[in-house]
């Protein structure tokens, strides 16, 4: 196997691109996938102060130093959330890392600041562990990127969540998802802009870019996501991958091309009337919002008021023109 | 076939993870046909030896510790 930009010997085949890199032409690789991402969605600028959600795992380490090595300012968001010494090693890794290259890594521990775990918490809120799990990532994402004045967050999924998130809308035609399922999402009153700058990058690639570079991420898989959809989508479009190099690509990026659209306006309605969470100010459609929800009903305390209050705004355009 | 007792001297051993357990697998064999005998997805893993990436068309021989590392995470989004 030979590099196809220096024919020296390869440690990698990328076959949707029908290419094999050796390791420095597969760093430079990542890279232009990155910047054209960027680019192309026009994602953040070198003067936007940005934050980055990390968990320690390939996914948020590689686009952490991936921005960084492109010369971008990143600040981290590390969020604990009570998973036993799965969530204890996920945060030594998050902070090996940044100490290795001096970084500024925010950290919240869901247990000690809002008196719940995942585990314990999702079990008493009847709700599933990756369910509960992700709106709270959700919610504190937001509230930490607005509180800490970021103009961006950036989270680290690839083009294989995006896939198997796209196929899992399709499949149960979740339409009011479908409208939102694009590389970034524009900042609203209460929400901050979000960007997914790794979508032209498969897992595979982005655990390859952290062995390469000598990154040392949590390899293993977060024990309550065992056996959940996701996993089983991405089992079956990695299936049809092997048959079919390039499916997933062309998958999700015929559908940002041409089916995102048609969805646009089903995803805005559902996102008229926001107001602010009577408990801590963070948007919601609901009297209360879905995190405070959880925290109520897993047993722990409702967190103060951050003075963010949301408004109903205008939705801005896609790439298409297209309202989201 | 592949035992799943204690690696043996004198052939590849493997690791796997998720859950964590050894293999000794009769060599010479190539990445390829050792992922296919195993039957896992080239598009699910990555081959590291000795904290480096091997391609999938080369060849394993007896005495090669490898770790076959799994590269899809699917939790909370």
């Amino acid at each position: 196997m030979k590099c196809v930009t220096c024919r020296g010997p390869a440690i990698i085949d990328i076959r949707r691109h029908n290419s094999n890199f050796c390791a420095e032409h597969f760093l430079e690789q990542c890279q232009r996938q990155v910047r054209k991402a960027i680019d192309e969605f026009s994602m953040f600028e070198k003067s936007d102060k940005i934050l980055v959600a990390v968990s320690g795992g390939k996914d948020s380490l590689a686009i952490w130093d991936l921005l960084l090595d492109l010369g971008y300012t990143v600040d981290g968001l590390y969020i604990g959330l009570g998973i036993g010494s799965y969530s204890d090693t996920s945060l030594d890794h998050a902070r090996a890392y940044a100490k290795t290259r001096s970084l500024h890594l925010i950290e919240v521990d869901v247990p000690s600041t809002f008196g719940f775990d995942i585990p314990n918490g999702s079990r008493a809120a009847k709700r599933v562990p990756c369910s509960a799990c992700g709106l709270s990532k959700r919610h504190l994402f937001d509230e930490e990127a607005m509180k800490g004045g970021y103009d961006v967050l950036v989270t680290g999924h690839n083009l294989d969540d995006e896939a198997a998130v796209l196929f899992g809308n399709t499949l149960h035609w979740h339409t009011e998802y479908l409208g939102r399922q694009l590389p970034v999402l524009p900042a609203r009153d209460g929400f901050p802009r979000k960007v997914k700058p790794l979508v032209r990058l498969a897992e595979r690639e982005t655990a390859a870019y952290c062995i390469v570079k000598g990154i040392d991420y949590l390899i293993d898989e977060c024990p309550m996501a065992a056996g959940n959809k996701h996993l089983g989508y991405k089992s079956a479009l990695n299936e049809i991958e092997s048959a079919s190099p390039g499916a997933k690509h062309s998958f999700y990026f015929g559908f940002l091309d041409r089916a995102a659209e048609f969805f646009a306006t089903e995803a805005s309605i559902d996102r008229e009337g926001l107001g602010a969470c009577a408990s801590c100010g963070a948007p919601t459609t609901s009297e209360t919002c879905a995190f405070c929800r959880l925290v109520e009903r897993a047993g722990g305390q409702l967190p103060e008021r951050t003075g963010v209050n949301a408004v109903p705004v205008d939705l801005g355009p896609t790439r298409l023109g297209a309202v989201q | 076939m592949f035992g799943l007792s204690a690696c043996d001297h004198g052939r590849v051993k493997v690791r796997l993870h998720n859950p964590r357990r050894d293999l000794d697998i009769e060599g010479p064999i190539t990445i390829i046909n050792l992922l296919a005998r195993l039957d896992l997805n080239r598009e699910a893993v990555l081959v590291v030896r000795d904290g480096e990436l091997v391609p999938g068309d080369q060849s394993l021989s007896d005495d090669d510790s490898i770790e076959i590392r799994p590269v899809i995470s699917g939790g909370a989004l």
